[in-house]
Parts: C-alpha cells; sequence; structure tokens
C-alpha cells in the first residue's frame, strides 16, 4: 500500500518553511567571527600581457590586511580539469594550466589579476583601484572559426593552436557515413547557432574559507552542488590539503544549474587567503561579476546533414560542431561537446549511421562547461531541428515523419550507432499523449483566429531524448572521466527508530529534504515525519559526487535503496532473535517484521531499541547499531523522452514572438513525488524557452561581453511565458535501478528550445515568408529581419 | 555615520550607517535579518523587495537613512509570532511555489503588495505584476498559481 | 559605491543650500543607485530630495494643466493621474511596481535616458518643466543624450502637462532592462497632433515632425504608413538594428493613434 507520504505522493515540501520565513542559510548569510573581506581584480581586458602590477599603495590603504597577486600562487597547482577527451587521432587534447590568480597574462575579461583582503568590503574596493596595474593589450579571438585560422592570435602561448581537441564519433563510422549521404535520395542541411548562455542562478556564487592553525583544518563554505568533488579537486590539485583536514559545506544553494559543479578560483583563494591571514576570508559575487566569471553554457556552431530514402526513413546523420571551451578548459568543459552530446545524436530514431566531430577551440571568453542539459539540448536542438525542415522539403508532417523513424517499443532495449543502449521507452506513446494534451487538432482553428488578428500561429514539435542518472563510472573512466560517477548513502537508524539519511547528493531546489523520505518511508513503512535528510557537508556525509545531469534520484536515490536494503537485512536478523525465529521465516512489511504465516510479529522501533540497547541480542553474531553505507554505481545511464508542442503568435509587424501555449508529454519512468516533478518540467521549459526567443551571451570583437548584467541579458520573465500543460503518465520504467526512475531536472531545457524555433518558422511560413531558419534568441529584431530580407514575401 | 531609527517588523530599532548603506546591507549586516536576499546590482531581480510603509520597494536600492523613521517589513515579519506561515507563504508550500528559495522573499513581498492593490488578480495581472521579480527555477508556472490561491483563501 | 555625505532635507530651499557647494541631487534613486554600486560616480554629498514634502503631489491648475511635483513617484501617478489616462498608464508601466514605488517624474526627466518613458510624454503633452528656478518648455528641456537644460544643482519642483483632447503611449519593450524599446507618445490637442519618440534614437528623445503633420491632417493609424523612419542616427545595440527601430518607430505611432 502506498503511504500518503509514500513513492508517488504529491507531498508538500519540507524545506519550504525554512525558505518562506527567511531562515534559509545561503553562504552570503554566513558570517564567521573575524572574517575579513576579499575582492578581486579583474581583467577589464580579453586578452593582455601584464607588464607591471604594483600593490605598494593599494597595501597602504585603510583597512588593507593583504594583496594577493599569481607570485603568491606560483607554488599552487591550477584549477584541474576532470576529463580528457582523446582526439580522432587518438592523442590527448590540449590542456592548458589555470592559474588561480593571473601569471603574467590575462585571457577573457574577467580575469582574475589580484585579490585584496581588507577589513571590510568597501576597503577591499577602494584598495582594489589603487592598484597599479599595466596591461599590455594583445589582439583578441572571440570567434571560433577566426580562432582556427592559421596564424590566429593564440590564448595559450604555449599551445601549438587554439584547437582544444578534433573529436569523431565514431571515428571508422566516419567514411560510411559520409558515403550513405553521398548517395542518399534526399539530404537535408542545416547550419545553426546554439547560442551562449549565462546561468544566472538567481543566488550569486559565494565563498568564505575559514582555517584554524591550532588543528590545522580548514573549512570553505561555498555556494556548491558537489561539495566533496570541491574537497577533492580543491585539496589533491590546487593546493595540497588532505581531505581530514579539510571540509567543505555547501548549505542551502540557490539554484546552480551546473554553474556551481565547477571548482572555481575564489573558492581556492579564500581557502588559501584564510591561512595566509590566520583569519576567515569570505567572497560574495556581484551579478556584474557573475557574469564574467560564471561558466557559461552552449556556445556552438554546427553543421548537420540528414540522408533520408524516398519513403522519408533516416539512413544517416552527419554533425559538425565547433564548440567554445572559452579561455581556459572548465572542470567538466571537454565532455559537454563530446560524450553529453555526441552520444545523444540518434535521438529518438532509428538511424543506422551516425557521425559527430566536434573541434573545441579556446576563445578569449569565459569558460563555457555544462548548464541545465548540457550537451544535450545541443545534440536535440540540431536534431529537431533538421528533422522538421526535412519534413517542409518532403512536405510530410513533422508529427509523421518523427513517427516513421521512433525507435518502436519493441525494439528495446535499443543500441544506438552512436554507443549507447537505451533501456526503455515508448515514443509513440509520448508522442500519442501529446497530440492530446495539446489538442493538435484544434490548432488549425487556432490558426485563423490568430490570422484575424493579423498574426501569424506556427505549431512547433519537438521529441528529445536524454541520458540521465550520470554514470556507469567504468564506462566514462574509458572515456577520459578523472572520477567516478558514483553516489554514496548512508541510512543511519536511531534507537528510536527515526532514521538520519546522509547523502552525497545536493539540494539546491529539487527538494531532495522531501522526496528522499518518501523512499524511505516507503520501504520502511514509516511515517516520512519520521525520516531526516542530511546532504552538503563533507564532515558528515560519506563520498558523493553530488547532483547534475538529472542524476540525483536514479543515483542518489538507489545508493539510498542499496543503504536501506542492508539495513533491512540486518533488522530481519535481530527481529528473528527477538522471535526466536529462523531469519528465513521473517518477512518486513509496513514497518513490522512478522515470522511468516503466523502473527506473531515485531515492530519497526523495537528493532531498532534492540540494536542500540542489545541486552537480548545475537552479540556473538551481529554488531549492535543499525547504520549502513551504500555506494551504488549505475550500470547504465537512464533514458527519459517526451513530446513537446510549442504554440506561437508571430507579429508580422514587430516580429514579436508570443509564446500562446507549450505542452509537455515526458516519460520519466516512475515518479516520486509529481508535484515536485512538475516543478522541474517547469523550470526547465522556462529557460528552454528563455534561449530560444530571449537570452543571450554576447561578445564583441574585442571580448567584451557586451550583455553582462540583467539590463542586456533578458532573462525569461513571469510575463514572457504561459501556463504550462504538462503530463507524465507514459511511463516506462527505467530496467536497470530498483526505483525504475529516470530524472527530470532537464528535460525541459532540452526539449523545448526546438519546439519554439520550429513554432516560430511554422508561423512564418504559414505567412507566406520563405524562412527556414532563425538563429536563436529569436529576438523581435531578429524575426522581423528573417521577414523582412525573405524577398519572396 | 548616521543614527537611523525605523520600525522593523513591528521592532524599533536604531543604528549607526554610513549615508551609502543600503537598507538591504543594513537588514542583512546590522539586524541580521537575512531572509532578504540580493541578486542582482541593477536592481532587476527583485531578491530584496521588502516593504517601507506598507509598499514593496526594493531595499538593494534605497538607503537605509531614506528608512529612517519609516516601518520597514521584511519576510521574517510575515510569519506569526510562532512561525506560522501568513496566507501567501502556505500558498506558496501548498502550490510548490518555490525551489532553491532564493527569490522567494522577494516574490511573497511583491504578492504580498500585489493583492494589497487587487484582491482577486487574474493570471495576466499577476504576471504584469512579477515582471520585477525574477525566478530561474519556477518557470513561474507554480508561482502564479500559488498568487491565486492565496487570493482565493484571502476571500 | 564610493563614500558619501547624504543630507536629506525637508525644504527645497533647504535643499538648494545643500547643493550649494557641489553634490548631486538623489531623487528615487532606481538609476542613480545602480550606477553608484558600479563606482560610476563619485558625488560626495548627495541631497535627497525624498523628504521635501512640496516636491510631492498631483493637481490641476487653474488652465487646467495637470501638475506633478518632482519627487512625485511613478506609482502616485499611476494612481493619481487620471485626469490624464494616457499618462498615468505610461507610469503604470515604466519599470516594475518596486521601481514605481520609488522613482520619480523628476529623477526621470533629469537623467534624460534615451530609451525613458516619461520624456516622451512631456514633449508629446508640451508640458512645461517647472525648477526652483524658472520655467522649462518641453521642447527646450531635452538638449541630447542625457542631457537637459537643467543647471548644476538646479531642482524640478513640478512638471505641468496640458491635457491633450485624446492621447496614448504606445510602448514596444526591451525585455531585459524594461525600458522602451521604442515608445512613442501620440498626444492630439485641438491646435494638433504632437508625436514624440524614444528609444529609437541617438540623440535621445525627438519629435517626429512628419507624423505630426500627417496625423493633424489625418488622425487615423494608416495616417503614417506611408511615411518613411529613416534609420540613420538611430540607436543599434543588441536588442534592436537601426532599420529596427525605424520600423517601430512607425508602428508603435500607428498603434498609439489607434488607441487614443
Amino acid at each position: 500500500m502506498p503511504k500518503d507520504d509514500g513513492i508517488g505522493a504529491a507531498t508538500t515540501r519540507r524545506e519550504d518553511p525554512r525558505f518562506l520565513t527567511g531562515k534559509g542559510r545561503y553562504t552570503d548569510d554566513i558570517n564567521v567571527p573575524g572574517q575579513a573581506h576579499a575582492f578581486f581584480l579583474r581583467s577589464q581586458v580579453a586578452h593582455g600581457r601584464i607588464a607591471s602590477l604594483d600593490t605598494t599603495a593599494a597595501a597602504a590603504s585603510d583597512g588593507v590586511i593583504r594583496i594577493f597577486t599569481g607570485d603568491d600562487f606560483a607554488g599552487v597547482g591550477g584549477l584541474p580539469c576532470g576529463w580528457q577527451v582523446t582526439d580522432r587521432h587518438g592523442q590527448p587534447m590540449q590542456e592548458p594550466p589555470h592559474p588561480v590568480l593571473a601569471q603574467g597574462k590575462v585571457r577573457h575579461v574577467g580575469d582574475p589579476i589580484a585579490a585584496v583582503v581588507a577589513e571590510t568590503l568597501d576597503q577591499a574596493r577602494d584598495a582594489a583601484e589603487r592598484i597599479d596595474v599595466d596591461i599590455e593589450e594583445l589582439p583578441t579571438v572571440t570567434n571560433m572559426q577566426s580562432a582556427l585560422e592559421d596564424g590566429a592570435v593564440r590564448v595559450h602561448d604555449d599551445l601549438e593552436s587554439n584547437l582544444c581537441y578534433d573529436w569523431g564519433f565514431i571515428e571508422d563510422n566516419r567514411e560510411a557515413v559520409n558515403a550513405a549521404i553521398a548517395g542518399a535520395h534526399h539530404v537535408t542541411t542545416l547550419e545553426l547557432v546554439n547560442n551562449r548562455l549565462v546561468p544566472n542562478a538567481m543566488e550569486p556564487r559565494a565563498a568564505i574559507g575559514d582555517y584554524n592553525v591550532a588543528t590545522d583544518e580548514h573549512t570553505l563554505y561555498t555556494t556548491s552542488q558537489n561539495p566533496h568533488v570541491i574537497r577533492l579537486l580543491m585539496g589533491a590539485f590546487v593546493l595540497g590539503i588532505p581531505e581530514h583536514k579539510l571540509r567543505v559545506v555547501a548549505p542551502d544553494v540557490g539554484g546552480g544549474f551546473g554553474s556551481k559543479i565547477y571548482h572555481y578560483a575564489e573558492e581556492a583563494f579564500c581557502t588559501f587567503a584564510a591561512k595566509a591571514i590566520n583569519r576567515a576570508v569570505k567572497w560574495t559575487a556581484d551579478r556584474s561579476e557573475a557574469f564574467i566569471t560564471d561558466a557559461h553554457g552552449r556556445d556552438h556552431v554546427t553543421r548537420i546533414d540528414l540522408a533520408l530514402d524516398e519513403n522519408g526513413k533516416f539512413l544517416a546523420i552527419r554533425t559538425d560542431t565547433l564548440a567554445n571551451m572559452g579561455a581556459y578548459l572548465s572542470t567538466f568543459a571537454p565532455s559537454i561537446p563530446t560524450y553529453l552530446h555526441g552520444t545523444l545524436m540518434a535521438g529518438n530514431y532509428a538511424t543506422p549511421l551516425i557521425y559527430v566531430n566536434v573541434k573545441a577551440v579556446f576563445t578569449n571568453t569565459v569558460p563555457v562547461d555544462a548548464y541545465r542539459g548540457a550537451g544535450r539540448p545541443e545534440a536535440t536542438f540540431q536534431l529537431e531541428r533538421v528533422i522538421d525542415k526535412a519534413a517542409r522539403e518532403l512536405s510530410i508532417s513533422p508529427i509523421e515523419l518523427r513517427r516513421r523513424n521512433f525507435i518502436g517499443k519493441d525494439q528495446f532495449p535499443y543500441a544506438t550507432p552512436v554507443a549507447v543502449e537505451y533501456d526503455t521507452g515508448d515514443y509513440h506513446a509520448t508522442m500519442d499523449k501529446l497530440e492530446e494534451i495539446a489538442d493538435i487538432a484544434g490548432f488549425s482553428g487556432r490558426r485563423a483566429e490568430s490570422a484575424a488578428n493579423g498574426k501569424l500561429r506556427g505549431l512547433g514539435i519537438s521529441h528529445y531524448i536524454e541520458a540521465c542518472g550520470i554514470a556507469p563510472s567504468a564506462l566514462v573512466g574509458a572515456l577520459g572521466a578523472r572520477a567516478g560517477l558514483y553516489e554514496s548513502a548512508t541510512v543511519r537508524v536511531n534507537a528510536t527508530g527515526s532514521v538520519s539519511v546522509l547523502t552525497g547528493s545536493h539540494s539546491h531546489g529539487q527538494g531532495h529534504e522531501t522526496t528522499f523520505p518518501q523512499v524511505v518511508a516507503d520501504l520502511l513503512g514509516i511515517d516520512a515525519e519520521q525520516v531526516a535528510i542530511v546532504h552538503g557537508d563533507t564532515a558528515t556525509t560519506p563520498m558523493g559526487m553530488g547532483t547534475y545531469g538529472s542524476r540525483s534520484i536514479a543515483v542518489g536515490g538507489t545508493a539510498i535503496v542499496k543503504a536501506l536494503e542492508k539495513v533491512i537485512a540486518k533488522a530481519k536478523k535481530i527481529a528473528a532473535h527477538l522471535m526466536e525465529a529462523s531469519e528465513a521465516d521473517v518477512t518486513f512489511a509496513d514497518g513490522a517484521f512478522t515470522i511468516a504465516g503466523t502473527d506473531r510479529s515485531v515492530a519497526w522501533g523495537d528493532v531498532c531499541l534492540a540494536a542500540y540497547v542489545p541486552h537480548n541480542y545475537p552479540i556473538e553474531e551481529l554488531e549492535p547499531g543499525l547504520e549502513e553505507t551504500a555506494f551504488y554505481d549505475p550500470a547504465n545511464f537512464t533514458f527519459p523522452a517526451g513530446a513537446y508542442a510549442c504554440e506561437v503568435e508571430v507579429d508580422p509587424a514587430t516580429g514579436e514572438v508570443e509564446i500562446c501555449a507549450f505542452a509537455a508529454a515526458d516519460d520519466f519512468g516512475n515518479i516520486i513525488n509529481p508535484m515536485i516533478v512538475d516543478g522541474q518540467v517547469h523550470g526547465g521549459l522556462a529557460q528552454g524557452i528563455g534561449q530560444a526567443l530571449m537570452e543571450h551571451a554576447v561578445y564583441d570583437e574585442h571580448g567584451q561581453l557586451l550583455s553582462g548584467n540583467f539590463m542586456d541579458y533578458t532573462m525569461p520573465r513571469a510575463d514572457d511565458l504561459p501556463s504550462f500543460v504538462i503530463d507524465h503518465s507514459c511511463q516506462t520504467p527505467c530496467t536497470h535501478n530498483p526505483l525504475g526512475v529516470k530524472g527530470c531536472g532537464e528535460a525541459g531545457a532540452i526539449g523545448s528550445p526546438p519546439a519554439v524555433v520550429n513554432a516560430v518558422i511554422d508561423a512564418l511560413q504559414s505567412g507566406g515568408h520563405d524562412v527556414d531558419h532563425i538563429d536563436m534568441p529569436l529576438t523581435s529584431c531578429r524575426v522581423w529581419t528573417a521577414i523582412n530580407a525573405d524577398t519572396g514575401s | 555615520m548616521i543614527e537611523i531609527s525605523m520600525e522593523v517588523n513591528g521592532r524599533e530599532v536604531t543604528d549607526q550607517v554610513e549615508g551609502r548603506t543600503l537598507l538591504v546591507h543594513f537588514l542583512r549586516d546590522q539586524l541580521g535579518l537575512t531572509g532578504t536576499h540580493v541578486g542582482c546590482d541593477t536592481s532587476q531581480c527583485g531578491a530584496c523587495v521588502v516593504h517601507v510603509d506598507g509598499r514593496a520597494v526594493k531595499a538593494c536600492a534605497v538607503f537605509a537613512a531614506e528608512a529612517d523613521g519609516r516601518q520597514v517589513t521584511t519576510i521574517e515579519g510575515m510569519a506569526g509570532d510562532d512561525g506560522s506561515l501568513g496566507v501567501i507563504q502556505q500558498a506558496f508550500q501548498d502550490h510548490h511555489g518555490l525551489q532553491c528559495g532564493f527569490c522567494t522573499p522577494g516574490m511573497v513581498m511583491s504578492a504580498a503588495d500585489l493583492l494589497r492593490q487587487n484582491s482577486n488578480p487574474d493570471e495576466d495581472e499577476i504576471r504584469e505584476y512579477l515582471e520585477g521579480n525574477l525566478c530561474r527555477c519556477t518557470g513561474y508556472h507554480n508561482i502564479v498559481k500559488s498568487i491565486r490561491a492565496a487570493a482565493a483563501a484571502m476571500g | 559605491m564610493y563614500s558619501f555625505e547624504l543630507r536629506q532635507p525637508t525644504s527645497i530651499g533647504g535643499a538648494v543650500r545643500a547643493l550649494a557647494d557641489g553634490g548631486q541631487i538623489l531623487g528615487g534613486g532606481q538609476t542613480l543607485i545602480p550606477t553608484l554600486k558600479m563606482r560610476l560616480a563619485d558625488p560626495g554629498v548627495l541631497v535627497s530630495l525624498g523628504r521635501v514634502d512640496s516636491l510631492l503631489g498631483i493637481c490641476t491648475d487653474d488652465s487646467g494643466r495637470l501638475c506633478i511635483g518632482g519627487a512625485t513617484t511613478h506609482a502616485a501617478v499611476a494612481e493619481g493621474g487620471g485626469a490624464y489616462p494616457a499618462l498615468a498608464r505610461l507610469a503604470g508601466r515604466i519599470g516594475d511596481p518596486a521601481v514605481r514605488n520609488r522613482g520619480t517624474i523628476g529623477g526621470s526627466l533629469a537623467n534624460n535616458d534615451p530609451a525613458a518613458c516619461y520624456p516622451a510624454a512631456v514633449l508629446a503633452s508640451d508640458a512645461v518643466v517647472a525648477t526652483n528656478a524658472r520655467d522649462i518648455a518641453a521642447d527646450d528641456f531635452f538638449t541630447g543624450l542625457f542631457e537637459t537644460a537643467l543647471d548644476d544643482g538646479e531642482i524640478i519642483t513640478e512638471v505641468k502637462f496640458p491635457v491633450p483632447a485624446s492621447a496614448a503611449y504606445a510602448k514596444f519593450l526591451q525585455r531585459a532592462s524594461r525600458f522602451a524599446l521604442v515608445g512613442v507618445f501620440v498626444a492630439r490637442f485641438a491646435s494638433g497632433v504632437r508625436v514624440a519618440v524614444t528609444g529609437a534614437s541617438e540623440s535621445g528623445v525627438y519629435r517626429w515632425s512628419e507624423a505630426e503633420t500627417a496625423l493633424s491632417a489625418e488622425f487615423s493609424p494608416s495616417a503614417v504608413d506611408s511615411l518613411s523612419v529613416a534609420p540613420g542616427g538611430m540607436i543599434d545595440d543588441l536588442h534592436g538594428s537601426p532599420e529596427y527601430r525605424a520600423q517601430l518607430v512607425r508602428v508603435m505611432t500607428s498603434r498609439a493613434v489607434a488607441a487614443c
């Protein structure tokens, strides 16, 4: 019997009261007694050589404790990259150093040159203005094509070129794909840009380094999605602090979306500086600073060819992408355009031949790394756009063309030509559901109504697949990952039967404090109120890999299940002893241990008490206590999928696009808390629609970020969006984790951009405008310009 | 330094501030009311919305000294003394109107200001009113739902 | 922010004295405070007008003009400017609600941001900007990008709007900043039609005289269809090209007329 607060219940969130009353505890809310404040002097030019740097006058400013420059970090490691990609010739990628503070050169606007630590933040800022720095400006490269030209200015003098790697996937298929495309009945080609985005979690990054000279112990409070990863990277690779002397705490974190996965210079700086001055050091980013220091997302330039036969069956896909790495390699950066992008290029379709080429490029811009979806939105966008274009060229409806090529539900498990195996799915079912909830049949009537108002109405469809539940460690290790991607959980049963779960997953909006207890309550048959979740502190939780890639329930949740299984197994032994029965005869259900076939039972609480008060206890065979830890390394990725429909109205006079309706039919497998899943989809959709219509990190040719604050970088607001129609009743449970869950955090951001763009193109085509593509974001100016560039109209 | 006094969440406070001290920093750093957040530096995001003399303002764009003698209400003043949630707060919990929680105080304060002016706003009115509050998590769907539910609950 | 002294006089005279030895006027602060945060200004002394009660309020004068005190907030105009509905609606869509509760008409006009809304209303309405020293006609007030006829330390005390027979403001939003990408205010008086455009020109708000002539002859949305708007001198930025802004000038003018 599912419990009211067990798996499947739309339980309200227990985290909410603290956030709703101002009692959340975010990093910037923390003040360590005696703390000093750090301010970073950052480069205002995109590329330059530091000719001279004199901190003498600044050091004499009021309140200054110490000023640090690159020289202070000469003996310290650089920020490490967590993934090494091997290129198509078998060579490792080019991997430049990434110093904490600039060493002789600056390579993007925002690169830190020096850091002032003072009694107050204002004093630190005042002093920073008195630092005398002379930067000899160098020519910049911000455009990827230019960066790869012979003789281009190199971002890193010590590298041969700005090419990080030239990756082929799967390289052995290259010629076969080329041949299939050359001989195909029809080839649809599309060149497109996947626009650079700024993640913009609402909480700016912050860090506080603290140091105890008596014990030589460091504590770092930081805005992180994965405190253990920060501890490992910073301790082992940057500062050389052993893990038992370094505690990393990620308290309440105000959103991440990928941008708080990575190890950033400010974390290492505050930790280093705290020891150097023997005081806590605090830094909090301004929003403008966040724009030029948080890792950006996307930024691909792609050409895709889709070959079809005379029946509209997909024969082959070839895609060539330039992927911007920025000036340095952020923690996960090399893996995003490769293993999180190329492996998804089959989409939901049974295309026999696929070849993916990616050239990763260094430019004088902020590093680019995973942002909600991370590689999968880029794969989905190009595929779902080119399919739409092919449908138009072949006069087949976009839904029909997709259906003709879907992997059938009887074909699972399905091995794609891009090295992954989908375990389950039913794509016709999600498309059926979409047609129902989006009222596709009624579209023509709505189009006529819009036309009567002088507006062009368009309908856009997309169907996405994503790989979540990241990731099997051995597999990713073979692909270049320098870490494992398991997750951990400790289930600590207390003497009176309540439970503390210590998880390596980190919650920064996902609601783990609510959903994880639902799982525990269900499996133990106790009230969810009896379960507490502890996360975000390396001092209390087992080594965990954190939260990203829609992995928390699939990997972290499974680790909890595995630990619970161990707890139940031990508790059964204790119960058997208490009932003087054979362990094999004891069953556990609804919070009670029963001897099968009898009415003799012992309650969960009594077993727990016996474990901690072992007076009547099999002490020679069993240790006291009831606490188990499990590490779970997934056997495969999970593969959520879904069908999305967007309806837009375009005002032909202004190019303004209004989203009239958006429907999403997702298959996330089993669902723990449908209310929270709905919320995850809503947020993903908003970010995807934001990418499609308004968000854009724009660099000029001098490497200046033109959209560097909220006055110019357009964030989606309430009045830009409709209410969403969503459904997740299509459920093909994951076959390789015990909960049958797949993950839902990124879906909305992956599936929505092509649906929006397809809808706008459909609207323009319906108005007789021969426009087959507009690059994102589809601002009103871009749409109007495209309409007016179409001489056929 | 300037001495200022104001009523914050019903409590009289007096302290010294600099001319440049913003209301948001006075609340956070001097009064320890860290529920009011700073999410941007251009007065766009609305995470810092508080009420001054009953009206919503962005506490990052008001000097503390300008609030001298005024009544200020922050998110900490919206719940009952026993910690019980106010109607709007309860609606946000019931309808999952928050995820990471960072924008939430500003959203609740803006919602209260809206409902003061318009006791029964429709969806479009709510969306338009929230134009000064950014949320990156919820897509606003459930925030709108929460505010409608709060309006209904307040009758 | 750089350190400064904040003065809060309670009278215009007090404000004038406080500004006598330099310093900068602080209106609602919704533009100035973010500017100070970026350390783009170092005023030394900041004189707030927020406590000068005589600068607050809305009334109608003997000539039927709607007179708005210089420190009156956008929200107050939106709520209390019903005698001039188009102006009240404009005020009710500046920035966002919290900004409207602080931002003031005097502050907006003195700053003369090329994409601000109020300058279009003042110019199209042929309003008079009154200061502690003089009255300035709208046509003389706006002198360029972020430039006005105000002298240093001169305080806008009141803005006097003749109320047209009909008027409307059509604003095409710059969605990030909430300023106008292009905004057009059309005011129809017995003596003729005035059209003011904000957000478009590199030199700030301006009157579109060709449209005024066309609309004075025939007041209909289609009257401007045949007019050409030259993109030369239009703002070119991330949000719109000069050609696009030129198009919006015509479209927003037509829509403002339709809304009159």
